[in-house]
């Protein structure tokens, strides 16, 4: 048997459904990869070892006695750390949840431990899922596989690098702004943001509610597809969850020709600021499409220049009101003021100082200050319009076209620290990909190749809400053209990583 | 021009309880002004006959029946507590804290 951690999920679903190899097996490989190459990328924050084996053994046991399973049942996967596990330790990655072990399971954990699908850990983000780089997780950076001096993207950092390292064949991201889909771009694997409300938000640690969405991580489009299919659908426990049934991805991700398919270029989405080797990437992969059959449009939407200043009052606003909830009182950490009276207000400001990274202050702060008296008119009800402007730019863009496509991220992955000391700098990496959360509207990057420093580069492809199945249709036709011509998956290019001694 | 001053910092600090430091504070205050300062583009397209939408989907109560479900283990809930006693979070003082 050839290296089972090189597999794709849907070949590891065959494998295990034709009984040639058990779960156990494929749990173990993954286990055993991660304990050789955990020390040089550090995409987790915890391993759940002997509960993954258990899981394995229990989807075994089901298998040899007959059941009919799910399709993915019996391929681990990696979840990343701001999803809460039951009885896992759960910190999404900041000081303040430090050993927390959650009561109950995310209604996506639920649903994966339902389809059979072994939980290998919890992976490594930026705290609180607030970055571009994963280097703002309080216990460490994830490095990339690609580079390990470089960036593995945030803040779904340890979710991507888990993939691309071939650590976990299947990873669960979640996505405010770019968390899924830019990570996986500078990673050289694919991720998906589904429609928001396509997958239950219950058990996520919330950064910004009207932003946020969990979504698969994998490296090709139709084991997205197939991951989509287990962890979507409606949940009575997330009041914002979309009653219309999940189906037809994995088929429309198998699908082989993209005749009448309108497929448009934002030329907002592409022009200043994108590394040279990503515009070319870019237009190659514009080209393959055409060559398959898409009809290729330009399409405007003008108010996505101001998608970013939107965002960058949205988000904080409904972050700082999210994350009220940590106050040193019912879970997490509490510490005492070292001086003065010793009260629910000192003991809540002392812990949230001592407990909270710089990242998750300065949010907190903007919030804060964005939302309080005489500033939310300005601030957060301008940004509301600005948000309405962007939904109307994507209803006509959507008028012309089927699909619209861009880079996912205008540059490749940058070095650690390179852009810590500027905020701003750091935001603009996810310039691509905000729109799509600020309009709800589901967005897919899949690989398109390597730029000219030899850095993988994101393709991304969006489609308009509900529609979920265009974007993976789209993204499985052209992921098919350009692995004909790379002879293979993109990851097969990256540096070996130094295996260490276990 | 400066938009967020480290007394605002402070300010909004006291009212987000979170103890910062002066040097926090000194920090904070120029990094948020270079945010603000961009933010401030917003208002270039956000007229008045633009509504504001808060959410990308269109938000209506949700209802359901009233059951009785099953409710967190009470336990595993207070084993994750920073303090707690016979079932109960234990917190500091809340009232009479100027006595």
């Amino acid at each position: 048997m050839s290296d089972l951690t090189r597999r794709t999920a849907a070949e590891l679903a065959e494998l295990l459904r034709s009984r040639e190899v058990s779960s156990v097996e494929v749990t173990q490989a993954h286990l055993d990869r991660m304990a050789a190459v955990e020390g040089a990328v550090g995409a987790f924050l915890h391993t759940n070892t002997e509960e993954a084996l258990a899981a394995a053994a229990e989807v075994d046991a089901r298998r040899s006695a007959g059941e009919d399973l799910p399709e993915l049942a019996g391929v681990p996967i990696a979840v990343k750390d701001v999803v809460v596990t039951k009885g896992q330790v759960t910190t999404a990655a900041s000081k303040i949840l430090e050993g927390w072990v959650p009561p109950y399971d995310a209604t996506l954990v639920r649903k994966l431990r339902e389809a059979g699908l072994p939980i290998l850990g919890k992976t490594n983000m930026d705290e609180f899922a607030m970055g571009s780089s994963t280097e703002h997780s309080a216990f460490g950076p994830t490095r990339n596989p690609w580079d390990l001096e470089r960036i593995p993207g945030g803040s779904g950092g340890g979710s991507a690098a888990a993939v691309a390292a071939f650590e976990a064949p299947l990873a669960i991201g979640t996505d405010t702004g770019g968390s899924i889909r830019q990570p996986a771009a500078v990673t050289g694997t694919v991720g998906a943001k589904p429609t928001y409300g396509g997958v239950s938000r219950y058990g996520l640690i919330a950064m910004a509610s009207s932003l946020d969405q969990a979504g698969p991580v994998s490296r090709t489009v139709l084991d997205s597809a197939l991951l989509h299919e287990v962890i979507g659908g409606h949940d009575p426990l997330d009041s914002t969850s979309l009653t219309d049934p999940v189906g037809g991805l994995a088929e429309a991700a198998r699908s082989r020709d993209l005749a009448g398919v309108r497929v448009g270029i934002v030329s907002e989405l592409g022009g200043e600021g994108y590394q040279p080797g990503v515009r070319a990437s870019f237009e190659h992969a514009v080209e393959l499409l055409r060559s398959a059959g898409a009809e290729i449009v330009e399409v405007s939407c003008p108010s996505f220049d101001y998608a970013l200043a939107a965002y960058y009052l949205i988000m904080p606003a409904e972050a700082s009101s999210n994350l009220a909830k940590f106050d040193g009182m019912r879970f997490g950490l509490r510490v005492e003021p070292e001086s003065g009276p010793v009260t629910a207000e000192t003991v809540m400001a002392a812990t949230r100082g001592a407990g909270f990274g710089d990242e998750v202050k300065r949010r907190i702060i903007l919030g804060t200050h964005a939302l309080s008296a005489g500033y939310y008119d300005a601030y957060y009800g301008s940004a509301q319009k600005v948000r309405t402007l962007i939904q109307r730019d994507f209803a006509a863009a959507f008028a012309d076209a089927d699909v619209l496509v861009s880079p996912t991220s205008p540059t490749t992955a940058f070095r650690f620290g390179e852009k810590l000391d500027d905020p701003l700098a750091m935001y603009l990496n996810d310039i691509a990909t905000i729109p799509a959360n600020l309009a709800g509207v589901p967005g897919l990057s899949l690989p398109s190749g390597l730029s000219d420093d030899g850095l993988p580069v994101g393709f991304q492809i969006l489609a308009p809400a509900r529609e979920d199945a265009r974007m993976y249709r789209v993204g499985g036709v052209l992921e098919r053209l350009l692995t004909a011509e790379w002879g293979g998956p993109l990851l097969d290019r990256a540096p070996e990583l130094e295996v260490s001694s276990r | 021009m400066s938009t967020i001053s480290s007394d605002e910092v402070a300010r909004v600090a006291a009212l987000a309880r979170i103890a910062l430091t002066d040097e926090e504070i000194d920090r904070l205050a120029g990094e948020l002004d270079v945010i603000a300062g961009a933010v401030a583009r917003v208002n270039e397209v956000a007229t008045p006959d633009v509504p504001a939408t808060s959410h990308p989907i269109p938000l209506t109560n949700v209802w359901r029946e009233d059951e009785v479900v099953e409710t967190l283990d009470v336990d595993a809930v207070m084993a994750a507590a920073p303090e707690a006693s016979d079932g109960m979070f234990a917190v500091p003082q809340i009232l009479g804290e100027d006595a």
